[in-house]
């Protein structure tokens, strides 16, 4: 592929997300917009804002990787991707709406009274969005790597450079039109060469290269325990995002957050079908990419192996745009949430503060970033998704649902899932590659359990240290808002 | 998949937070370890800080939970074998031995609620049962009035094999000193009300400003054009609508920005198009919870203030952004500007008349958010004004 192709693709979309946030919102409105402006953004304006947020690097490159090494068992990944929207739409959405808390740490303090619990939370927050940084990161360093032959640490010093700059010099104010703007990026990115490779396949008859090898990987097929396994991580993963939560405070009340999540569901769902098509494609047409450790590249290499001369770099480029807008907006997204709890938890919540805070949060991942090699997106990605169902989401759940939630249980149940998810990834490293078994690959089955049980317990064994104000606190999580008053 | 990088980078965490775990630790035990003094020293300490303790759980006022926090720390202090609060109904806390005489407790506190005197009662198990109970042990109670001014809203009872004159005394102490908690309670309570009275008597203080230079401006155009006027007088019923009917001290940017609308509609029946305004709204603080009528001021102070003395058009630009975990609303005028000198007199009260609804704004912002949520306005005479306010976006206390 031509590396300036590359090149371009990067520098266009970074140009573009900084220009829409720091212009965006910059039309000079007379005040007879002012109702326009008042009202707040339609749902599915919101709801493409989410899943610009959402799709990582996992979903646009690790999906189609994962589907090429394992076959139809990777379907898992998009389905629990999606199925986790749903546990949202059910459980969390409109309550944490109501709630009148704009992050994780904010509901806890708030509906457990108790600074502790705030702190804890806290911790765990940045943890999460640390670990799920870094896969971006390795996104970005194996893009740049196979497109333009740089050197790996370009790609992930690029994104974090590009989204200290952003939200250092307030141009994320509008982080919601950039958002939405990167999903239908993203969406394009991947369905246009989708659409291009299936028609020339379908006008040229290609044949598939190879009889088609069952398992190209050579890994051993994943067995019913990973597939629950994966699947608790996923939904319950969902839940706690902490960049993912924000977004519901573009909504107005907690129905059109309902609504919201509804379109967030269908928009999911319809991008998902083409990494699982590329995929597809992938181990049907290039199964020697499996071979050579190059799964998670796949949709950036198709076009270009399958079409070839200008076209082929085109639908190349327009790929890499795509990545990049997958890099970016989950980096800016996770960036600028991180960057409000660790400024308010630290810096006392000042402007200056919140920009060091920014670049705290996206210079550390960047250093682990260096240090770990990487390697298949789509599986870390998980491991995040499962310390994050082991950590904050119990707390979340039973805060909004369990009156008899203390913050002694909160604690003890986030320490729980914490050491036990975070102790099996490092057993599991510790053991090697391939060593460790299904149990501790994939420890969401056991842990999240676990964590819950602890905090009920733990809840229960201390019920005088439930806080006095959880009536006023669940009413108000619970009862539909007031009607706005109308006009006329 | 396992050895992804998230397990280096897990690791290293679970590592930081297994360190700092043990350095906390470490630190409590060293403390616990350091000397401290002669026995008598050590003694007032304990006493003290068992004291400092049992406060703390008393500043909720008598409530079971507060209550049994404080009982754990007041038995050890009075060195009794069970030692139980009350209120004037029922038994809130028991903490030590002999609880199945819990339930017979407010009987026997029932004469020391009535009159407000120390009662020892010996052998309060047989007297309670009204028959000697095998196995448990025999114990005096000494029942003493928690009293709040002039009534009895409580009572302490120290339960020992023998109730001599010191428990006696001691147990009057304490519930003496139980009774100054609760005094220190409806200290801090008072205090809230107080600061709650001084917001709704600042809010009600803007309404009639904001009515009086209204009905100036309908007023000029009931003769020249009695429609328009007509139309203006439906705006200001909505104002009002918006500005009387509403309950509680908050509201929302969006439903704000509706209210600075139709007061720019009346100013407009005034100005002509000499007052343009422009809007840049974030829509992600659409939704943050302000005080009520705490914008629309700042924007009727730039009309006012600054555009009105200026000669053609003036520009007003309103702008709220999101800024990490606060909302930041500016409101610019190119208008004619304060001298900076005069305008802090008058932020800090010297000057009585004008820039009403600036000080009442900025007042309010710093009686709910603290100091450093005051106003920050930037301006000088013939620069126009920039007024910046930044609020919390998080405030589950409070309700728009």
């Amino acid at each position: 592929m031509n590396p300036a192709v590359g090149l371009f693709a990067f520098l266009a979309v970074s140009l573009a997300t900084a220009v829409i946030g720091f212009y965006g919102l910059r039309i000079s409105r007379t005040t007879g917009d002012f109702y326009v402006a008042s009202r707040t953004v339609p749902p599915w304006w919101n709801a493409s804002a989410i899943g610009g947020e959402y799709l990582s690097a996992a979903s646009f490159l690790g999906v189609a990787g994962l589907i090429l090494l394992s076959g139809t068992d990777a379907l898992w990944f998009p389905v629990g991707y999606t199925a986790g929207y749903l546990m949202l739409l059910l459980f969390v959405a409109a309550p944490l709406r109501r709630s009148g808390a704009y992050t994780i740490p904010d509901f806890t303090e708030a509906r457990l009274d108790s600074k502790l619990v705030r702190r804890v939370t806290s911790l765990v927050v940045v943890a999460v969005g640390w670990l799920y940084i870094v896969p971006q990161l390795h996104g970005a360093a194996l893009t740049i790597r196979i497109t333009t032959g740089l050197p790996s640490w370009v790609g992930s010093t690029a994104v974090v450079l590009v989204v200290c700059l952003t939200v250092v010099a307030g141009g994320m104010r509008s982080i919601t039109f950039v958002q939405a703007f990167q999903y239908w990026l993203k969406l394009t990115a991947l369905a246009v060469p989708v659409v291009f490779v299936l028609l020339v396949l379908a006008g040229n008859g290609t044949a598939p290269q190879a009889p088609l090898p069952v398992n190209p990987s050579g890994q051993a097929a994943a067995g019913v325990y990973q597939h629950i396994s994966l699947l608790v991580a996923l939904l319950f993963g969902t839940l706690g995002l902490p960049h993912v939560l924000v977004r519901f405070y573009t909504n107005p009340d907690g129905q059109s957050a309902r609504r919201t999540t509804l379109i967030v569901l269908g928009l999911l769902s319809v991008f998902y079908l083409f990494p699982t098509v590329s995929g597809a494609v992938g181990r049907i047409f290039a199964p020697e990419l499996a071979q050579s450790g190059q799964a998670d590249a796949l949709v950036l290499l198709l076009p270009g192996k399958l079409i070839g001369g200008t076209a082929g770099d085109l639908l190349s480029a327009l790929v890499v745009a795509g990545a990049f807008a997958a890099f970016l907006s989950t980096t800016s997204g996770l960036v600028v949430s991180l960057s409000g709890v660790i400024s308010q938890d630290l810096f006392g919540g000042s402007v200056r503060g919140f920009r060091l805070a920014a670049v705290l949060a996206a210079v550390v991942p960047l250093g682990f970033a260096f240090m770990t090699d990487t390697l298949a997106l789509a599986g870390s990605v998980g491991l995040v998704f499962a310390f994050t169902a082991s950590t904050i989401c119990p707390v979340l759940l039973l805060g909004i649902w369990w009156r008899g939630l203390t913050d002694a249980g909160a604690i003890a149940g986030m320490l729980t899932g914490a050491l036990l998810c975070g102790g099996a990834m490092v057993a599991g490293t510790l053991m090697g590659p391939g060593n460790a078994p299904a149990w501790l690959a994939q420890p969401a089955a056991w842990s999240v359990p676990s964590a819950f049980a602890v905090t009920v317990i733990v809840s229960l064994a201390t019920k005088s240290r439930v806080p006095a104000s959880v009536n006023r606190v669940m009413s108000r999580l619970h009862v539909p808002e007031r009607p706005v008053v109308t006009e006329r | 998949m396992p050895d992804s990088p998230l397990f280096t980078a897990a690791a290293i965490a679970v590592i930081v937070l297994a360190v700092a775990v043990v350095v906390g630790v470490g630190l409590k035990v060293m403390r616990s370890f350091r000397d401290l003094g002669t026995d008598a020293e050590r003694a007032t300490y304990n006493t003290l800080h068992a004291a400092s303790r049992a406060g703390q759980h008393l500043r909720g006022g008598l409530q079971p939970a507060g209550a049994a926090k404080a009982s754990k720390q007041l038995r050890v202090l009075l060195g009794c074998d069970a030692l139980a609060i009350t209120d004037t109904g029922s038994v809130l806390a028991w903490d030590g031995a002999a609880e199945e005489l819990r339930s017979s407790l407010m009987r026997l506190a029932a004469e020391v609620l009535a009159t407000g005197r120390t009662a020892v009662v010996p052998h309060a198990g047989h007297r309670a049962n009204g028959k000697a109970e095998h196995g448990s042990h025999d114990y005096s109670a000494v029942i003493a009035p928690i009293r709040s001014g002039s009534k009895v809203v409580g009572a302490v009872a120290a339960l020992a094999p023998a109730a001599g004159a010191g428990l006696v005394r001691a147990t009057s102490e304490v519930a003496d000193w139980i009774a100054a908690q609760l005094e220190l309670t409806e200290l801090e309570a008072s205090r809230t009300l107080l600061m709650e009275a001084e917001v709704r008597a600042l809010r009600a203080q803007i309404s009639p400003h904001f009515i009086y230079n209204s009905l100036n401006a309908i007023a000029s155009f009931i003769n020249t054009d009695p429609a328009r006027a007509r139309e203006l007088v439906v705006e200001f019923a909505d104002f009002t609508r918006y500005s009387f009917r509403r309950h509680g001290d908050f509201t929302t940017v969006a439903e704000e920005l509706r209210c600075i609308d139709r007061y720019l509609l009346l100013e407009r029946a005034r100005f002509g198009e000499r007052v343009q305004v422009s809007l840049r709204i974030a829509p992600e603080v659409l939704s943050t919870v302000i005080p009520f009528l705490s914008l629309q001021p700042l924007v009727e102070n730039a009309v006012r203030h600054g555009l009105e003395a200026k000669e053609g058009p003036g520009h007003i630009t309103i702008c709220a952004n999101d800024s990490g975990a606060f909302a930041e609303v500016t409101i610019e005028d190119d208008g004619v500007g304060m001298d900076p000198e005069h305008l802090r007199s008058v932020l800090a009260g010297h000057t009585d008349g004008i820039h009403v609804g600036l000080r009442n704004v900025d007042a309010r912002l710093r009686q709910v958010y603290g100091d450093e949520h005051g106003l920050v306005i930037d301006t000088a005479p013939g620069e126009g004004t920039l007024i910046t306010m930044r609020v919390p976006k998080s405030q589950p206390g409070h309700d728009a």
